[in-house]
């Protein structure tokens, strides 16, 4: 399988939620303009992230970032946090375009600039559970409700340090969601309006994601999340997709950023070698 | 990132690209009678364009009538001058909705499947 694929309904790779299949793909690179933080911080991000299939339902994740951080009076460049993940396809309905998976993420500490960006001087770990599903399998008395799905996530953040810096590292509940609705469907399994490259391969998407403090909760500590309204461009072989930032609440930032990503299929784009999973490379 | 890490990066899936073949999923472009589409008459083959060429040995396609019963004539086919199409015959087709479900293969082994109606309104 890989690539988004349950049933008749691909799931492109969102850039905001984490994407509910294993596969063999590589997003380089993802460039985010974060929307200006609540102590006047601008943050600047070119990411690379690579998601590969170890055997056809086992794989891992790694990514990292470079980061330029403006604040009022000066500002900072340098490598973030690195962060890894191992993911287990836990199951793929095709009937009803249902897919879940499994997920442990780590951000390991002391991997980026801990003093001079902020990034993190502990490890975090991460277990989660991303889901996708379509909505083809409605009646067709709702035809063009059929294109619609969701794909989304939960998870925790477990630091593995209690206090940084005198501040507490509090254990947060993530919580997200992408709403999309598939031109590529409609035209291919709902009715053909006549769309053409490139607009036949379009799918706007909404996401949302949020972050909420559940335990060792230090002093201003409260829910932060994004809501990211979009479109992606899904190819054969790599999509690109466009998404605007806007924070969800105060503690977030305010103002608007924006985050563009080039995401390569790799399972089609070297699909006998390294877009295959590790364990079918000596086949 | 160092500028030296993207560029090895970059000269790595390069190099990656050029000495490989690549392939994709196969997916419909469009269809003959077209996806959700009325047609006053029965149609005599029905025929589906794919993004990619097809394994003909892998690609298989059935028409069936709201019953269920198959209503093709168990004739599919991806010809060799036209690898991307996938096509069928047809029996008469008496007014009513019909389904299609196609399974077809690429030629770098990825599987794909799909669903699709159209109409025969006799009129």
């Amino acid at each position: 399988m890989a690539h988004g694929f349950a049933g008749d309904r691909f799931f492109p790779a969102t850039l905001l939620t984490d994407d509910p299949f294993v596969a063999d793909e590589i997003s380089l690179p993802t460039v985010r303009w974060n929307p200006t933080g609540p102590d006047g911080s601008r943050e600047f991000d070119i990411e690379g992230d690579l998601a590969k299939r170890i055997t056809p339902d086992l794989g891992f994740t790694i990514g990292d970032q470079w980061q330029r951080l403006k604040v009022p009076g000066g500002g900072a460049t340098g490598i973030g946090t690195l962060d890894t993940g191992l993911q287990y396809q836990l199951f793929v309905n095709a009937p009803h375009e249902a897919i879940g998976l499994v997920n442990l993420g780590v951000s390991w500490g002391h991997t980026g600039r801990v003093a001079a960006l902020g990034a993190d001087d502990f490890t975090t770990i991460s277990p989660g559970f991303n889901f996708g599903k379509g909505f083809g399998d409605l009646p067709n008395s709702v035809p063009y409700l059929r294109p619609l799905a969701v794909t989304g996530n939960l998870g925790f953040d477990f630091p593995a340090k209690s206090h940084s810096a005198g501040s507490p590292n509090a254990t947060s509940l993530n919580y997200g969601a992408a709403i999309e609705y598939s031109l590529p469907y409609l035209q291919s399994a709902v009715t053909d309006i006549g769309l053409r490259p490139p607009f036949n391969r379009l799918i706007p998407v909404v996401e949302f994601a949020f972050s909420s403090p559940i335990d060792n909760i230090g002093l201003g500590q409260t829910t932060t999340g994004t809501i990211q309204p979009g479109i992606i461009w899904a190819g054969q072989y790599f999509q690109i997709g466009a998404e605007a930032i806007i924070p969800a609440t105060r503690a977030t930032g305010h103002g608007i950023g924006g985050v563009v990503q080039l995401h390569l299929y790799l399972d089609d784009l070297l699909p006998k070698s390294l877009g295959r999973p590790i364990s079918q490379w000596a086949q | 990132m160092p500028r030296s890490v993207w560029l090895a990066a970059a000269a790595g899936l390069a190099l990656g690209l050029a000495v490989q073949p690549a392939g994709a999923h196969a997916v419909l472009d469009h269809a003959s009678p077209a996806v959700g589409s009325s047609l006053p008459a029965s149609p005599p083959t029905l025929s589906i364009w794919f993004s990619e060429n097809l394994e003909p040995a892998f690609s298989r396609v059935t028409v069936t009538n709201r019953m269920g019963q198959r209503v093709d004539l168990d004739d599919a086919r991806v010809q060799a001058a036209q690898p991307k199409v996938l096509q069928i015959g047809l029996k008469p087709l008496p007014p009513g909705a019909y389904v299609v479900h196609w399974r077809v293969v690429s030629v770098d082994t990825h599987p794909t499947q799909g669903n699709f109606t159209f109409v025969v309104s006799g009129r």
